[in-house]
């Protein structure tokens, strides 16, 4: 039956021809790839969860009167969006577990993007032929960002209704076209009634289509280029090393999906996140004591706070403070992101194709520079919780922000030095950062002592093992082989015995 | 060719049977949970329970697949081939000239129609720019530059009550709104009952706004637009609870603190014969944070 459906569909789509080289598609075996794959199935959970969420949400800014089972609310004037929200949380059934499923997957989502970004740059993956990929994963991140803020703002809660009150202000501080912009996003002057509605609609299905989009792209262009992989024995640039795509990839990855599925279910279940029936609907002239966005927000935010209150005055025109804070900073950070491969290329001199990856350690300038400016935006990050820190430390407002003034420029050189320093360390010592290999030490019955090295943790790559050219192999027969009975009993002590010539 | 005995044909497991072993169990486990999530579910129960058996479930299910590729497998490694993306210059040339060649020949040879399409798919390409600019909303014009408050009006509480001298206790704030946008966004303003009493003078030419101890400010902050809602009454300074920018009230809600760097507008208020709190007149500034064309130098 399956066969004959397959038959029929292969014989309109050729799917066969070119199919086993699609199955022997060579992965490699280090941790760092999967940071990207948790980013691609945290998306899907987003999807997932967000379909469900779409069926009961009504995206209105329109009053009603809550009625709903929750008693401090009920008799409240809220908007719609708020009141189906809540109608979310406490009536469908299902509903607060996707809400809050929802809202982790997003936070995981932008997480694992920033990090396996992070992975790309210090392993200087981003360098030719990758550069492009580089650019579509940059973009990725900043649609990410602005659809979790969009997400974040949709139930009209008192402290998200605050963040977008902010977001119009930050419109509004760009020259020549801010106020534009602010009118035309809005539909009028803030608060005006259609933002929601055009929220929504760009969270739930602009934003998502692209990303889809260029996810395809990214994943494209990963399968176009084949991955990049660290200097191990056999490894070259003109080969992959790795486990083969079908089965032993797929089994692998196929569990990943279910495994973050897991998770954020196990975080939607026990680690409340945004109750916005605590924080009350949207009204604008309320707002509450510690208002902090998403994490990803933060840097944001913090710079806002951390901004000295300067604008610049000219004839019948300004620039306002916002402006530097929240539209120049995060405009050069991501022009710099978006050229740095050009940037790099340029200073070193290096145009030339690289498959082998770096170690962090072997390039001190790109990882001191690369620490140092992740510590710039850290620090800035810390800077959204100015006000939580005074309260926390007993200390003065004041004491704290000039604090983090002189942090946000202390901190990044101090980083700058100490990582090269490490690096340059990391560089003398010999072996390093290699897995360490215990050895076993065993007591024979006549008094004598026998040490023979552990076993590697298994399941990572053998670096004394050479790689098989996947192509050569009969895969059936190799799997026949490897699910056999172990002729002789495992020995329970742990020591795996790597046969002497592999040694 | 590496024959079937080589130890990169071996499964990655010390030992295969406890691998086995646990990918069974992790199966099992899901099974179990998946069926209690069903069963949570149809009975309606908490979020916790909800989670929890579709978190152990999901992890289970996920932690047998990867177990199952990660330990029951050939262990390897295995390599494929890797082609170069540098393509040959010459492999380049032949195909950018036939690219060329061949649009030469058909547009050179139509250049008429060549120049007609250009200039339909330009209009076509300008025109589908106007929906965004005539009906994503208005333009902003002078909205920014005004707002509800006027000559006389009265300040007029959430609840719509007109807000008199005596409604205010010493050292106390209310968010008031001029009566016919009560609740506005733009036109919330905090008014303040300072210790003192008499005429209140923030900055010179302002001697008559502050009638009775009575100040009003716009409170909307200049920074990012957040309600300055905080007021300390022993210092008499408000502060803005999103970026921490406080103001005092006293010398006209000058900024003393934090990133704001414009005073709050200041309204002009008086008592009118029946002891009510009025508005001499609108703001006489833009309120809230900055825009390019706001200009002035305040």
């Amino acid at each position: 039956m399956i066969d004959q459906l397959y038959e029929w569909i292969d014989n309109r789509l050729a799917i066969s021809r070119g199919g086993r080289h699609l199955l022997n598609k060579i992965f490699p075996d280090h941790w760092s790839f999967m940071i990207g794959e948790i980013a691609l199935y945290s998306f899907i959970v987003l999807l997932a969860t967000g379909i469900f969420l779409t069926f009961y949400f009504v995206p209105s800014s329109h009053d009603v009167i809550y009625s709903g089972s929750y008693a401090p609310l009920k008799g409240q004037s809220v908007s719609e969006a708020y009141n189906s929200t809540i109608n979310i949380t406490f009536a469908v059934r299902g509903g607060l577990l996707m809400r809050q499923m929802h809202h982790w997957a997003a936070n995981i989502f932008v997480g694992s993007i920033v990090v396996h970004m992070l992975r790309v740059f210090f392993t200087g993956a981003f360098r030719r032929p990758r550069e492009i990929n580089w650019m579509v994963g940059a973009t990725l991140l900043i649609l990410a960002i602005f659809n979790g803020f969009l997400g974040y703002s949709l139930p009209d809660d008192l402290v998200s209704g605050t963040g977008i009150r902010i977001a119009f202000s930050i419109l509004e501080s760009v020259p020549f076209v801010g106020t534009y912009l602010a009118f035309f996003l809005f539909g009028g002057n803030y608060p005006g009634t259609s933002l929601i509605v055009r929220f929504y609609i760009i969270h739930v299905l602009i934003i998502p289509l692209i990303i889809l989009a260029l996810l395809g792209a990214h994943l494209g262009m990963l399968v176009r280029h084949k991955h990049t992989q660290f200097r191990a024995r056999g490894a070259r640039e003109d080969n992959v090393v790795g486990t083969p795509m079908w089965p032993g990839f797929v089994a692998k990855t196929t569990g990943f999906l279910f495994l973050i599925t897991g998770i954020t279910a196990l975080l939607g279940a026990f680690v409340q996140i945004n109750p916005i029936w605590i924080y009350g609907p949207y009204i604008p002239y309320k707002v509450s004591y510690a208002v902090q966005p998403d994490w990803y927000m933060g840097w944001l935010d913090g710079a806002l706070r951390v901004m000295p209150s300067w604008e610049i005055h000219l004839p019948g025109h300004m620039v306002p403070n916002a402006f530097f804070p929240s539209v120049l900073l995060p405009g050069v950070t991501f022009t710099l992101i978006y050229l740095w491969p050009f940037i790099e290329a340029m200073f070193t001199g290096d145009r030339a194709e690289h498959h082998l990856l770096d170690r962090p350690r072997d390039r001190p300038l790109r990882t001191a520079l690369g620490c140092a400016v992740f510590s710039f935006y850290f620090v800035l990050f810390g800077a959204s919780a100015t006000d939580v820190l005074a309260n926390y430390l007993s200390v003065t407002l004041n004491l704290v922000l000039v604090s983090f003034r002189v942090l946000c420029i202390a901190v990044p050189i101090i980083v700058f030095f100490v990582a090269y320093k490490i690096c340059l360390e990391l560089q003398g010592t010999p072996g390093a950062g290699q897995r360490k290999v215990h050895n076993v030490v065993t007591r024979s019955e006549g008094g004598g002592y026998e040490a023979a090295p552990a076993a590697q943790y298994p399941g990572y790559a053998h670096p004394e093992l050479e790689p098989v050219p996947v192509d050569d192999v009969d895969f059936v027969s190799a799997l026949v082989e490897a699910t056999k009975e172990p002729e002789a009993p495992v020995e329970s002590s742990g020591v795996y015995r790597i046969p002497r010539e592999y040694r | 060719m590496i024959g079937l005995d080589a130890p990169q044909f071996e499964v990655a497991a010390r030992n295969p049977r406890r691998a086995e072993k646990a990918v069974l169990l992790s199966f099992f486990i899901s099974l179990l949970a998946f069926a209690a999530f069903g069963g949570a579910f149809w009975v309606n129960a908490s979020n916790m329970w909800l989670g929890a058996t579709l978190g152990v479930g999901m992890s289970a299910f996920g932690y047998g697949f990867v177990a199952w590729g990660k330990y029951l497998m050939p262990r390897g490694p295995f390599e494929e081939p890797r082609a170069l993306m540098t393509v040959e210059q010459e492999e380049r040339d032949l195909i950018v000239a036939d690219f060329a060649s061949r649009g030469r020949v058909a547009i050179k040879r139509r250049s008429m129609l060549a120049l007609m399409m250009g200039a339909a798919g330009a209009v076509f390409g300008v025109v589908a720019i106007f929906p965004l600019l005539r009906s994503l909303g208005p333009v902003p014009k002078n909205a920014l530059n005004t707002t509800k408050w006027r000559k006389g009006s009265y300040l007029t509480t959430v609840d719509n009550e007109h807000v008199s001298v005596n409604d205010v206790e010493v050292g106390g704030i209310l968010t008031v709104f001029p009566q016919d946008d009560v609740g506005g966004a733009l036109s919330q303003t905090v008014l303040i009952r300072l210790q003192q009493s008499g005429d209140i003078v923030t900055e010179p030419g302002r001697e008559t706004w502050g009638p009775n101890g009575f100040l009003a400010f716009s409170k909307v902050c200049t920074h990012a637009g957040c309600p300055v809602g905080l007021y300390e009454e022993l210092t008499q300074q408000l502060l803005c609870p999103c970026h921490q920018s406080m103001f005092d009230v006293r010398a006209g809600a000058q900024p003393i603190f934090g990133p704001a760097p414009r005073p709050l507008a200041q309204l002009p208020l008086y008592v009118d014969s029946s002891g009510y709190l009025r508005a001499q007149k609108g703001f006489d500034e833009p309120i809230g944070p900055g825009f390019w064309y706001r200009g002035g130098t305040t």
